[in-house]
């Protein structure tokens, strides 16, 4: 019990680059999770003080809150574009942008590829939720086939809405891109290798390797209408079947 | 001063940037502004500063955010297509309250319309082309010398008033060549220090660049301080020309590439006897309001001419509000009137 | 085992009940206590049990889980 701390030491506290703001995701949500990894890299890595953080729209909108580094808010889709503009005028910094799957594989996709195919020595989190879970759970570019969402109520039909994209594999196409990877966060085993991910990532960025990549296959309880363990079990027995699990690129 | 070289009017805009110290251009090639691009391409990366060919026009303007956020001096140019594209951005520089400086050379519209040069994005430029409650400053250069001026002058207004500013110009202007005197490059140094920047949060709170609140009256608060911004620049930055106008009984008002025009027309005229004068705003906004409404206390007839259906009109007529006649005489597609049309447009109004 | 033990900020706890289903040691449990949001909150059942492995914390998604443990003679 709490009695014992005294004589025990701390071995797990919030990373210090994190303000203490709440978070606004539902709960069991994965957003949080991402974020106190990607807190604990600017940690490790010491350049929370040297970072743009660059919010998208979505859920994630009030990412600039939880970062205690310089952020932009910017427009949906457009982030690696802007990243491209933060990174050419201030080299010397580290910019990483945090993309839903809307975000940086629909509405975005031309700024996504071009971004990666000119090799900007940005780090990019692209989360990967399979859902719109901000405007009320519609149809993503990334849902699966068959999957109810509010704009396919009956189920995407690939014959009318087509196939989940694995955008990840369409950008590892390209020559330029240092690093792609596909990670997880439904048990500690895969928390663990989207944490080493994550600091990969960010650290060929501080190498000057160029382009990386993170997509994260994560939970929306409130709009899959699943517990957030069932959530996890989703994502391990189903999702991962769609979007396998791993390195794509590493060319560090 | 500088040296003295003949170059189009795309190349002395590129040119002006350069001097006025742009350290990041993007965009993405059309026509009638490819020059200024090239230009660009030619010269920035050996000045050590940036040039990106963007993915597209949405590209372009969101690398502009980017670079404008972190405190640089930054612009985009393109030609009234691509610049629809880029209204989404110009919405979110405007929000927020980012500098840059946003080129339009424009051609005829709408659609894919053609690559001559026009005047149809006044109300674009002026009245707010993407979404909310948004003002920027609009520059509208009549020669190439004056199109160097400025572009020098929207770097300056763009950070002093933290906005974007259009340079509007057309595909004649930006076509054209014309001796010019450029000026000597400005020092980086000297220019105020962007303490509002996201440059990295090194030994000071975090910098946070938004255009948003969801709280309604934060939003407001929000919107309030851009309102108060563009009051000031009303009452301190409207910029105009008025010639030949003290004895004039009509007044040519006309902008760009027409009051280049009308300043011929002015000639022909008065060599007929018909006391012809100029009003030429050079601000588009914050339109010149005041001073054309006091000429118009002056002279019967204020005479609008543009390569549009009559935009600026629209504006004309706010500011003359019924102190004298009001008459249009437009082209669109991409002619360009001649002196002689527009001094036939004239004599029907003279007395 | 070294014993641990975790402080949960209740306040922050949304009741996902990722943290309890993470734990290996089955410490972790609903509380039946309502933070001043509604939610059920976890804390630890059998804290004797804790090892102090930070599962759970890695596993929550609102930080709001600090975990310490026993010194390890050296």
């Amino acid at each position: 019990m709490p009695t014992d701390i005294a004589n025990m030491v701390k071995v797990f506290e919030r990373p210090a680059s994190l303000t203490g703001a709440r978070f606004t995701y539902c709960p069991g949500c994965s957003h949080g999770v991402i974020t106190r990894i990607i807190g604990q890299t600017l940690d490790e890595l010491g350049i929370a003080e040297r970072t743009i953080g660059l919010a998208p729209v979505g859920c994630s909108v009030f990412a600039y809150l939880w970062y205690k580094c310089d952020a932009l808010q910017v427009a949906h889709g457009r982030a690696s574009a802007v990243a491209t503009g933060v990174k050419r005028a201030r080299p010397e910094s580290i910019v990483f942008s945090y993309q839903g799957d809307g975000d940086f594989a629909s509405i975005g996709t031309a700024e996504s590829i071009h971004a990666a195919n000119r090799g900007e020595n940005i780090t990019v989190i692209f989360v990967n939720n399979q859902i719109y879970g901000m405007t009320g759970g519609e149809l993503a570019p990334t849902t699966l086939v068959d999957q109810k969402t509010s704009t396919t109520p009956d189920g995407r039909d690939p014959t009318l809405f087509g196939y989940p994209i694995r955008f990840s594999e369409v950008i590892a196409q390209l020559d330029a891109p240092a690093y792609i990877t596909r990670q997880a966060l439904y048990d500690t085993k895969r928390i663990n290798d989207t944490t080493a991910a994550i600091k990969k990532a960010f650290e060929y960025q501080v190498e000057g390797k160029g382009y990386s990549l993170v997509e994260i296959l994560s939970t929306c309880p409130t709009n899959w209408r699943m517990t957030p363990l069932q959530s996890n079990e989703h994502v391990e027995n189903v999702v991962t079947e769609v979007f396998p699990l791993g390195d794509l690129i590493d060319r560090g | 001063m500088g040296e003295r070289l003949l170059l189009r009017g795309n190349e002395v805009i590129a040119e002006a940037a350069i001097r006025a110290g742009c350290e990041c251009y993007f965009a993405y090639p059309i026509t009638p502004q490819a020059e200024l691009l090239e230009h660009m391409a030619r010269h920035m990366p050996r000045l050590g500063r940036t040039f990106v060919q963007a993915e597209s026009e949405i590209g372009a303007i969101s690398m502009v955010y980017g670079a404008a956020s972190t405190g640089v001096r930054t612009m985009t140019s393109s030609s009234s297509p691509g610049i629809s594209l880029k209204q989404e951005g110009i919405s979110y520089l405007a929000g927020s309250n980012l500098p840059a400086v946003i080129v339009n050379v424009v051609r005829g519209g709408p659609g894919l319309g053609n690559i001559a040069p026009s005047q149809c994005d006044y109300f674009q430029a002026t009245k707010g082309g993407g979404h909310g409650d948004y003002r920027m400053i609009v520059l509208g250069p009549s020669t190439v010398p004056e199109a160097g001026e400025l572009t020098i002058l929207a770097f300056d207004l763009a950070d002093k008033y933290r906005i974007p500013v259009m340079i509007l110009a057309d595909g004649l202007l930006g076509q054209m060549m014309e001796p010019v005197e450029l000026p000597e490059p400005v020092d980086l140094e000297s220019l105020p220090a962007k303490d509002w920047a996201a440059t990295g949060a090194e030994g000071r709170d975090p910098n946070i660049i938004l255009s948003f609140d969801l709280g309604p009256e934060n939003l407001k608060q929000m919107n309030l301080v851009l309102q108060e911004k563009y009051r000031e620049i009303v009452n301190n930055e409207v910029r105009y020309e008025e010639s030949d106008s003290q004895d004039a009984d009509i007044v040519i008002a006309a902008h760009g590439t027409i009051a280049r025009i009308a300043k011929s027309v002015v000639r022909m005229a008065r060599a007929e006897g018909i006391k012809l004068g100029l009003f030429r705003p050079i601000t588009l906004w914050p339109y010149p309001y005041e001073p054309l409404r006091a000429l118009a206390d002056r002279v019967d007839t204020v005479l609008t001419v543009e390569m549009s259906a009559g935009q600026m009109w629209e504006d004309v007529r706010l500011a003359v509000a019924e102190r004298a006649k009001t008459p249009f005489y437009g082209e669109m597609g991409g002619v360009v009137p001649t002196p002689l049309t527009i001094l036939n447009e004239v004599r029907k109004h003279a007395n | 085992m070294p014993r641990g033990t975790v402080v949960i900020d209740a306040e922050r706890c949304k009741g996902c009940g990722l943290c309890i289903a993470a734990c290996p040691q089955k410490v972790l449990a609903f509380s039946g206590t309502l933070n001043k949001s509604g939610y059920n909150v976890a804390h630890m059942e059998r804290p004797e049990a804790c090892i102090g492995c930070a599962f759970c914390a890695m596993t929550c998604p609102d930080i709001a889980i600090e975990v310490y443990r026993e010194k390890v003679p050296t």
